[in-house]
């Protein structure tokens, strides 16, 4: 009689643990690939700028500043979206923002911010997309913090939302900011 | 330029042997090999640049992780946050089969609790 108690506890237990599990996969979003950048430098590089072909630009001439890069392109709808956002935070001056302009055409991009708007510090022009694989870019728009010495604290995936912003972009940078 | 290096059928195999090894990320259930979503063809470009360049596969496969984490590998390390994904099938096999064995042994069917007469009478119809 203990025994069969026991057996009915067990298997109801490992009932509730497996539902556990499950619940728990499936709420994560599998989009959500961490990176393996955080904490680590940012990947080098050195770009022409977007609208001053013959004007360069690389992740070392902000060192010393904490900075926003957001990779972006003409193509991608979700980069619309969140144009707005990007463009209060570059308004807001909370930090400076860059944009990375990713396997995208000048013919396309440029009209683009025209229509849309230009918040951008600057713009740095990724043709190929190869700088974008250095910064373990899988899915436009996509959005890094990175501090005063080069070192990638954040990184956003898909379109910022003014939530995203408000509980981790911007508390980040702040503390960036003030710290050492 | 990836043209005149896809006329060298032995990195054409290890280019595609290794694509088969990574996820595409931006389709996630595909290899690099299967998708052609155009992320999965520049990471194809970039394993075929750099085996050409000399490299060995370990040299590719850790390029791609340190850029985009484990999660690129069809066949993720056994590391302390990966344990539960390589045991936890097995795990939960065993206990199945425990429990189901407890469950069949426990389920014994009584023996019948016959009277005379009815054993007789239960004779008697069998007849």
């Amino acid at each position: 009689m203990k025994k069969r108690a026991w057996t009915l506890i067990s298997t109801f237990g490992a009932f509730v643990a497996l539902v556990a599990v499950l619940a728990v996969g499936l709420r994560l979003n599998p989009r959500e690939v961490p990176s393996p950048l955080i904490g680590k430098p940012a990947p080098a590089f050195e770009l022409p700028l977007l609208n001053e072909p013959d004007k360069r630009f690389s992740e070392k001439d902000l060192l010393g500043k904490v900075w926003i890069m957001n990779v972006w392109a003409s193509w991608c709808p979700p980069c619309l979206v969140e144009h707005p956002v990007v463009t209060q935070i570059a308004r807001s001056g909370m930090a400076p923002v860059v944009g990375l302009n990713y396997k995208d055409t000048r013919d396309e991009a440029l009209p683009w911010l025209k229509r849309n708007g230009d918040p951008y510090q600057l713009i740095v022009f990724d043709a190929n997309g190869r700088i974008g694989i250095d910064y373990g870019v899988y899915g436009v728009p996509e959005t890094y913090v990175i501090d005063r010495k080069g070192i990638i604290r954040y990184k956003h995936i898909g379109p910022l939302t003014p939530d995203v912003v408000q509980k981790k972009v911007e508390p980040l940078v702040k503390e960036l900011n003030a710290g050492g | 330029m990836a043209c005149a290096s896809a006329q060298d059928p032995a990195l054409e195999r290890r280019v595609t042997n290794l694509a088969h090894e990574l996820r595409c990320l931006v389709c996630q259930n595909q290899t690099i090999a299967d998708s052609n979503a155009p992320l999965a063809v520049d990471l194809r470009n970039q394993i075929r640049e750099q085996l050409a360049a000399g490299k060995s596969e370990r040299d590719v496969v850790d390029f791609m992780v340190a850029r985009y984490g484990d999660f690129v590998l069809y066949r993720p390390p056994l590391k302390a946050s990966t344990v539960l994904l390589w045991v936890g099938p097995f795990a939960s096999l065993i206990a199945g089969f425990y429990l189901l064995i407890s469950f069949l042994r426990r389920r014994q069917i009584p023996e019948p609790q016959l009277s005379d007469a009815e054993r007789a009478r239960a004779a008697k119809l069998l007849e």
